[in-house]
């Protein structure tokens, strides 16, 4: 069957690239929130193509269900690590990227600093 | 809810009965139980359920085409050398009743490549996303209202 054989090779190679840049946003983004945007969510979008791919060339049920559980989990627990993260960074006044533009902060008032 | 484990059992019986556990049988299985349980007269108010399924596969469907375009396009923002994202702070109010209504939004919005639920407003009237593409806040803000909460709504009302 090529049609599946090119599916599975379309669906892990996309997979692939997206954790490529997933990485590289890491290093190229210059604040925490922009490196949490790149890379956070493009690694679910690598694993979910990689096990999707994985899932569609096995055709077996075990490997299937496992790959769905997975995805699943995935979709469950990402979303809440990277709000809760960048909630950290912003509440802690983690510092924003000096372009970023700033509408009606929620934070109280900054602490003074210090020593 | 009822309704839908009744259709997952269906599922699942249909699987045993044709003795094949493939998940493309299984979901033969939970379409045909899904239309038997449609056809058959119901007490008034479980009707409720063949509302909400359709709308939960559009709102599927609509979500893995944002990940996907979204996700493109902050795989080429990584990948070109020059910067074209402009990072903004964006208060978005949301007018959702309920608290797992505001959960499912925020969670899809995050998981959205490009757009990052910051915080929640104390009284969860209001999101503050930080995005990277967004020229327009205004236009960001009824994207959002008009494309995932109403169908946020339309699911979980």
């Amino acid at each position: 069957m090529w049609i599946t054989e090119w599916l599975i090779a379309a669906l892990i190679l996309g997979g692939s690239f997206f954790g490529f840049t997933a990485a590289l946003g890491l290093v190229r983004m210059p604040d925490i929130y922009m490196r949490m945007s790149t890379s956070g969510k493009a690694a679910t979008l690598c694993c979910g193509l990689l096990l999707a791919g994985v899932a569609i060339l096995f055709q077996d049920a075990k490997v299937t269900a496992r790959a769905v559980a997975a995805i699943l989990f995935l979709l469950l627990t990402v979303p809440v690590g990277a709000h809760m993260i960048a909630r950290a960074a912003f509440r802690t006044r983690s510092p924003m990227w000096e372009d970023t533009v700033l509408e009606d902060d929620p934070r109280p008032a900054a602490p003074a600093e210090d020593g | 809810m009822k309704l839908f484990l009744l259709n997952i059992l269906l599922a699942i019986s249909w699987s045993a009965l044709t003795g094949n556990a493939s998940l493309l049988n299984f979901l033969a299985g939970f379409a045909i139980g899904y239309a038997a349980l449609a056809l058959s007269p119901l007490e008034t108010g479980g009707r409720d359920y063949f509302r909400r399924l359709p709308k939960a596969l559009g709102l599927l469907i609509y979500f893995l085409r944002e990940l996907l375009v979204s996700g493109w396009r902050t795989a080429r923002e990584v990948l070109s050398p020059v910067r074209r994202s402009q990072p903004r702070v964006i208060r978005v109010p949301v007018e959702l009743r309920e608290r797992n209504q505001v959960l499912l939004l925020s969670q899809l919005i995050s998981l959205t490549p490009g757009t990052l639920v910051l915080d929640v407003s104390p009284t969860a009237n209001a999101l503050y996303v930080h995005t990277m593409f967004v020229g327009d806040p205004e236009q960001f803000r009824r994207e959002l209202r008009e494309g995932l909460e109403k169908r946020v709504r339309e699911v979980l009302d």
